[in-house]
């Protein structure tokens, strides 16, 4: 891995120009995190869909969830809705109630977002609990390398320099103004940020949040339903966790778009960014 | 916002699933048709049970929690009103012809009234039940040590699973055969563990037939489905490859986890 580090551009590009953004494991560990994500996703709406509402504390109230997904009929007709803290919307078509091979039939999440497509909690738990085990020593993996490598002191953790041009960076952002040229070939610091909040708090977060939903994990490690607060709650955020995780893929799939699909997608497969591709249009940048 | 265009979600769907190269085609199988994805899963099960065992070890303790914990209402899942006639008619005159048979692989096969149960050495532990679809309620138990009763039977050296044969009869019942009834299993070390009883009281009073009456397992470290209810004999084995479809049990053989710490 002599083409590992940012700062040392390999001279059979044209110096300058082409750089290796990243390295051989973190472009293996990021595909298959990937692919780990949105299994565990599309099973664990399957696994939700078994029981589709949320608690708070050890046990259920299931009188006062705190979200509710369900059928309910309303004036001779069959409605789906999401309920929040007792506040319900209509939702039918997508969540409550959607067609099934041309039926509407009640069930919280639609059969094409579940994996598998039909109501089958035993074989959405099978798939679940495979991609959790792959994710996790993926995750390991990814985590010992940046440590190692100092991938994540160099690439990850913002540093006092980076923390002190966040406002200017929103700013950019919004505007939809980012970084060009050279100063596009490190991550910026709201990169850094949204990066380091993924893999040091969401990811450890939501795995803690499946682990306190064990029973025999929770007898082997009591503490974990005192972090949370109880098994219910655990429940709840491992639930919040998987959405704003997806919000998390949204905004960084709009940014690889934004910024250059080609270039990008040729960095996380590759290793190789250029640098020369994008011109940069003159905006104050920071290095 | 009816499906309009299920094509589309359809290709979405197969992009998703497929992203990676994993054949949609796999994620769709299940329920007990061989292949690689079984295959995986049986891998994944088996690892689970090994390294769940080693963090917990055998007597690692399920929380216990308070009174004030106490859900106000138990809710009752799977069958909760067994139409077996036998069950009828043991529910009508108070289980007082009730008899748990133990026997199997043990020294001195035995049957037990409930009075006989009840004058055991007991146990009372208030625990989290946590059902396989996600949700949990919080009751008091009270129970015969499971390990009390196998010693008072003895267990041969060559056993290692116990089996519960139930009272009721879960599927609908095929043209001209007996309905099939619920059966379980678990591990003799999760049947030594000291928080599996059979439960005859749910907060200090007797079992209701829609919380498993007379007797329920307890396996405190594992999903609701493993603790079976109507429990009518306690059968000591070396294998539950004859017994029903070979899985272990009513739910496993349906395609659930004989193991089920998550």
């Amino acid at each position: 891995m002599s083409h590992a580090s940012p700062a040392d551009p390999t001279p059979a590009r044209p110096p300058g120009r082409w750089s290796k953004r990243h390295s051989a494991v973190v472009r293996v560990t990021h595909w298959i995190n990937a692919l780990c994500l949105v299994l565990l996703f599309m099973s664990g709406l399957q696994i939700f869909n078994a029981h589709p509402a949320l608690y708070l504390g050890s046990a259920s109230n299931f009188d006062a969830p705190v979200l509710a997904i369900d059928a309910r009929e309303v004036g001779g007709r069959a409605e789906g809705y999401a309920a929040l803290l007792g506040h319900a919307v209509e939702t039918t078509g997508v969540l409550g109630l959607s067609s099934v091979d041309g039926r509407a039939t009640p069930r919280a999440f639609p059969s094409w977002i579940t994996l598998p497509s039909r109501q089958d909690l035993s074989t959405g738990r099978n798939w679940h609990f495979l991609m959790a085990w792959l994710f996790v020593l993926n995750g390991v993996v990814y985590g010992l390398y940046g440590i190692v490598s100092r991938h994540f002191a160099r690439d990850i953790v913002p540093g006092r320099a980076d923390l002190a041009h966040t406002g200017q960076a929103i700013v950019d952002h919004v505007r939809l103004r980012f970084p060009h040229g050279e100063n596009a070939r490190r991550y910026n610091v709201l990169q850094k940020l949204a990066y380091a909040g993924v893999v040091f708090v969401a990811l450890p977060l939501i795995v803690l949040a499946g682990w306190t939903m064990s029973p025999t994990l929770d007898s082997a490690f009591p503490f974990l339903t005192s972090l949370f607060g109880g098994r219910q709650t655990a429940r709840t955020v491992h639930f919040v966790l998987a959405f704003a995780l997806v919000g998390f893929v949204v905004v960084h799939v709009a940014m690889v778009l934004l910024t250059g699909v080609i270039n990008n997608m040729r960095s996380m497969i590759t290793g190789w960014f250029d640098t020369g591709e994008a011109k940069d249009e003159g905006i104050e940048t920071h290095a | 916002m009816r499906d309009a265009n299920p094509t589309r979600r359809g290709l979405l769907k197969a992009g998703l699933a497929g992203l990676g190269g994993l054949a949609l085609a796999g994620c769709e199988g299940g329920g007990g048709d061989g292949g690689i994805t079984q295959a995986l899963f049986g891998t994944e099960e088996a690892l689970t049970r090994r390294i769940q065992g080693l963090l917990a070890g055998p007597n690692a303790l399920a929380r216990e929690y308070g009174e004030a914990d106490i859900s106000r209402s138990f809710k009752p899942n799977g069958s909760t009103d067994p139409q077996d006639d036998a069950y009828r008619a043991l529910v009508k005159d108070g289980f007082s012809a009730f008899r748990l048979a133990v026997d199997g692989l043990v020294d001195r096969p035995g049957s037990f009234t409930l009075a006989d149960l009840r004058a055991m050495p007991s146990r009372t532990q208030i625990t989290r039940h946590d059902c396989v679809e996600g949700w949990s309620c919080i009751g008091k138990w009270s129970g015969v040590r499971l390990s009390h009763l196998l010693d008072t039977v003895g267990v041969k050296p060559e056993a290692r699973f116990v089996v519960f044969h139930c009272a009721d009869t879960p599927d609908e019942p095929s043209f001209g055969d007996e309905p099939a009834h619920f059966y379980g299993s678990i591990d003799l070390a999760s049947a030594r563990h000291e928080q599996t009883i059979l439960a005859y009281d749910l907060n200090g009073a007797a079992l209701a037939v829609e919380h498993g009456a007379p007797l329920r397992l307890r396996v405190e470290r594992q999903l609701g489905y493993k603790m079976s209810k109507y429990v009518m004999r306690v059968e000591v084995v070396d294998s539950f490859a004859k017994i029903g479809d070979g899985h272990g049990g009513y739910w496993e053989d349906n395609g659930y986890n004989w193991y089920a710490g998550i």
